[in-house]
C-alpha cells in the first residue's frame, strides 16, 4: 500500500490532530498494513466497519480485497451482529469503529452475540482514551473497564505501530474475541525490531529498582522516556509493559512489583477498572503490600480541546509521569 | 436424509399432521414444567412444520454441514417450538423433550446454541437478524446457495437493531435471507405495547420483498414459502398473522398467552382437550 493511495482514502476527523507522534518514527497505518497483507494467506478473513473505515485505517484491506469487505454504515449493533453471522460461517471478522461505539453502545451484541459464544470476532476499536480532541462523546476512556467485564474476551492495548502489526498478526491466529485499541493514522515506532508480542504475556523493557512503572498502551513509549530522565535525576525506573489487558499477566506484574521499591502504573484510560484496578487487584491477591500510585484519565469526563493540551492536562506525558514520580521520593 | 422439498410437491396434509404432533410434544413440555412459553410455541408451530418437514435444506446426520440452510430463532423463547421441531427432526432424542426447563436440561426456555441444530443464542431481543445478515454475507463469500431463515416478532421489531440489519440487508441485496416476522400481537407487558402496524409497509420502504399471509394456514404458508425462493436481488419479508395459543382453545383465549403457568392436572386437562379435539379433526 502506498501512501499516496493511502492518503487517497483517509482524512482525519473534523481537523483533529494525530493522537500521537513526538518526533520518533513513525508507521502509516500499521494495523490497515497488516491486515491486508494477513489477507492474502488467510482467505477466511474478512473486513467490517460501521462508517468508519476512513478513521479506522482499514481502507488498505478493503482496497485489497473489496469481495471480503462490508461497511454496514452507522449501526454499531449491526456490525457486531453481522461480524457474528460471519463468523459462524467460518469466517474471521475484524470490524472496526470507535471505541466509544464498540463498548457503549454494542455491548448487549459484544456480550452475548460474541464472547458468550466465543466467536472468533476481532473488534478493533480507534480513539481509545485520550486520543482525540473531540470530547466525551468520543473519547473511549472507560472502555478496557467495560471490556474486562466481559468472560472470555481478549483484550488488548498496544503502544507503537511494531506491537500493532505483531498484534494484528497474533490476534488472527487466536481463536476467540478480541478487542483491540487502535492507535491510528502516522503511528511511532517505539519498540526496537526484532520485539516480540505475545497475547497474555507482559514485558520488561527497563530495569529499576527505586520504582517500577507499570503501562499500557501510548503510555509506555511515555513511560520509557520518563525512565531515561529520571535516571538523570538519580531515580532508577524500571518498566513494564502489559499489552494484554486480559488475561492478565499477574505473574509478571507480582515478580516485577516485588522487585522495585514503589509502584506506579500509568495508562490511557481512567484510572477506575483499568490497568490500575488490576495491578492492585493482583497485588493484593498475591500478598504484596505497597503503595501504587495511579497515572491515568481521573474518573470524569474530558473537554474538547486540542489532543496534546488534554494530554498534558490530564498528566499523560512523559514531563507528568516524571513529575509524579519525582515528588514521591 | 437431506430435507428440501423441490416447490409443488408439499403435502399439506403430512404437514398438518406434523404441526399437529410439534403442539403435541409442546403441551407435554410445558408441563414438565408447568409451565412455558406455549402460546408463542403453538402460534408458530405450522410455519416451523413447513421449514423443517418441506424447505429448509439440512442432514440430521451432518449438522455442520457448510450448505445446509441455517434457520436463526431470534426470539430465544420460542426454544418450546424449536425443541419440539428439532426432536421431529430427529436432531434431538423425542424422549429428552420432557427435560424442558428443569435444570442441567439441554432444552433450555431460552435458547443457547450449545444445543444441536441451534444456530444462535436467542433471547436478548434484536439480535437474529444481524446475524442473519453476517451468515448470508458469509454464504456470499463462499460461493454457497444455502439460504437463511430468520424468525423474529412483532414485539422484536422494536429493538433498533432489527432495523439497522433490515437496512443492511438490503443494501447487501440478499435475496437468500428470508426473515420470517411471527405477528401475534403479544409482548411482555399485554397485547400491543407499542403498535406496529402497518407491519409489511415498513419492510416494504426498508427494501424488502415482502409478503403477508395467515401464519396458520399450511397452503399459504408453503405457498409464500415457495414465492421467497425467487431471486430478485432482495431479501424476502413474510409477516406470518399468528394467533397465540393456536390449537388449544383454553391458551387462545387467555389473556396471559405470553408466559403460561398453570398447575399439572389444569395441564392434563388440555392435553386431554387437545388429543380430543385433534382426534376428532383427524
Amino acid at each position: 500500500m502506498s501512501g499516496a493511495a493511502m492518503e487517497a482514502g483517509r482524512t482525519l476527523a473534523m481537523g483533529q490532530d494525530e493522537a500521537v507522534g513526538g518526533g520518533r518514527q513513525s508507521v502509516e497505518a500499521p494495523f490497515g498494513r497488516a491486515l491486508a497483507r494477513l489477507g492474502k494467506s488467510r482467505p477466511d478473513i474478512v473486513g467490517l466497519t460501521a462508517d468508519l473505515g476512513k478513521y479506522t485505517d482499514i481502507l488498505p484491506f478493503r482496497d485489497a480485497f473489496p469481495e471480503r469487505f462490508f461497511n454496514v454504515g452507522m449501526a454499531e449493533q449491526n456490525l457486531v451482529a453481522v461480524a457474528a453471522g460471519l463468523a459462524r460461517t467460518g469466517k474471521v471478522p475484524f470490524a472496526t469503529t470507535y471505541g466509544v461505539f464498540a463498548t457503549r453502545r454494542a455491548y448487549d451484541f459484544v456480550a452475548i452475540a460474541l464472547a458468550h459464544s466465543n466467536l472468533d470476532v476481532k473488534i478493533v476499536a480507534g480513539l481509545p482514551g485520550l486520543t482525540t480532541g473531540y470530547g466525551g462523546t468520543h473519547q473511549a476512556i472507560e472502555d478496557l473497564a467495560l471490556m474486562r467485564m466481559i468472560p472470555g474476551l481478549t483484550i488488548i492495548d498496544p503502544c507503537d505501530a511494531t506491537e500493532i502489526e505483531a498484534a494484528t498478526e497474533a490476534i488472527a491466529e487466536h481463536r476467540g474475541p478480541v478487542y483491540m485499541r487502535l492507535l491510528r493514522g502516522s503511528v511511532p515506532v517505539v519498540f526496537e525490531p526484532g520485539y516480540r508480542f505475545e497475547i497474555g504475556k507482559a514485558r520488561r523493557l527497563r530495569e529499576g529498582s527505586d520504582v517500577g512503572i507499570i503501562s499500557t498502551g501510548f503510555m509506555t513509549e511515555r513511560a520509557l522516556d520518563a525512565a531515561d530522565a529520571l535516571r538523570k535525576l538519580g531515580i532508577s525506573a524500571g518498566v513494564l509493559h502489559v499489552p494484554t489487558i486480559k488475561p492478565f499477566d499477574a505473574k509478571a506484574v507480582t515478580e516485577f512489583s516485588a522487585s522495585v521499591d514503589r509502584i506506579v502504573t500509568a495508562e490511557n484510560h481512567v484510572v477506575v477498572g483499568g490497568l490500575a484496578s488490576l495491578v492492585v487487584e493482583t497485588l493484593f491477591d498475591a500478598g504484596i503490600a505497597k503503595k501504587v500510585t495511579r497515572i491515568g484519565l481521573p474518573d470524569r469526563y474530558i473537554e474538547c480541546g486540542a489532543v496534546p493540551t488534554l494530554q498534558a492536562k490530564y498528566g499523560l506525558t512523559t514531563e507528568a509521569i516524571v513529575a509524579k514520580i519525582a515528588a514521591l521520593s | 436424509m437431506l430435507r428440501n422439498s423441490p416447490p409443488g410437491t408439499a403435502d399439506i396434509g403430512a404437514l398438518e399432521r406434523k404441526a399437529t404432533q410439534l403442539r403435541r410434544h409442546m403441551l407435554t413440555m410445558a408441563r414438565g414444567q408447568g409451565q412455558g412459553y406455549i402460546g408463542q410455541g403453538l402460534g408458530i408451530a405450522d410455519a416451523l412444520a413447513a421449514l423443517y418437514f418441506h424447505e429448509l435444506r439440512y442432514d440430521p446426520h451432518n449438522l455442520d454441514w457448510s450448505d445446509r440452510d441455517r434457520f436463526l430463532l431470534s426470539t430465544g423463547h420460542y426454544s418450546i417450538a424449536l425443541w419440539a421441531a428439532l426432536a421431529e427432526a430427529g436432531i434431538l432424542p423425542i424422549e429428552e423433550l420432557v427435560t424442558y426447563g428443569a435444570d442441567n436440561s439441554r432444552l433450555e426456555m431460552s435458547t443457547l446454541d450449545t444445543t444441536p441444530g441451534v444456530e444462535m443464542i436467542g433471547g436478548s431481543l434484536g439480535h437474529g437478524l444481524g446475524q442473519g445478515v453476517g451468515q448470508a454475507l458469509g454464504l456470499r463469500v463462499d460461493k454457497s446457495d444455502a439460504r437463511v431463515f430468520v424468525e423474529l416478532s412483532d414485539g422484536e421489531m422494536q429493538e433498533g437493531s432489527t432495523w439497522e440489519a433490515a437496512m443492511s440487508a438490503s443494501h447487501f441485496k440478499l435475496d437468500g435471507l428470508v426473515a420470517l416476522i411471527d405477528c401475534n400481537g403479544i409482548q411482555a407487558d399485554g397485547p400491543v405495547v407499542l403498535d406496529m402496524e402497518p407491519v409489511a409497509d415498513k419492510w416494504r420502504a426498508f427494501g424488502w420483498e415482502t409478503f403477508e399471509i395467515n401464519g396458520n394456514d399450511m397452503t399459504a404458508i408453503v405457498g409464500v414459502l415457495a414465492d421467497a425462493r425467487n431471486s430478485n436481488g432482495k431479501p424476502k419479508a413474510i409477516v406470518l398473522r399468528t394467533l397465540p395459543g393456536k390449537g388449544v382453545p383454553r391458551i387462545e383465549t387467555s389473556e396471559k398467552s405470553h408466559f403460561f403457568r398453570i398447575d399439572v392436572a389444569q395441564w392434563d386437562g388440555i392435553i386431554a382437550e387437545f388429543d380430543k379435539t385433534v382426534g376428532a379433526a383427524q
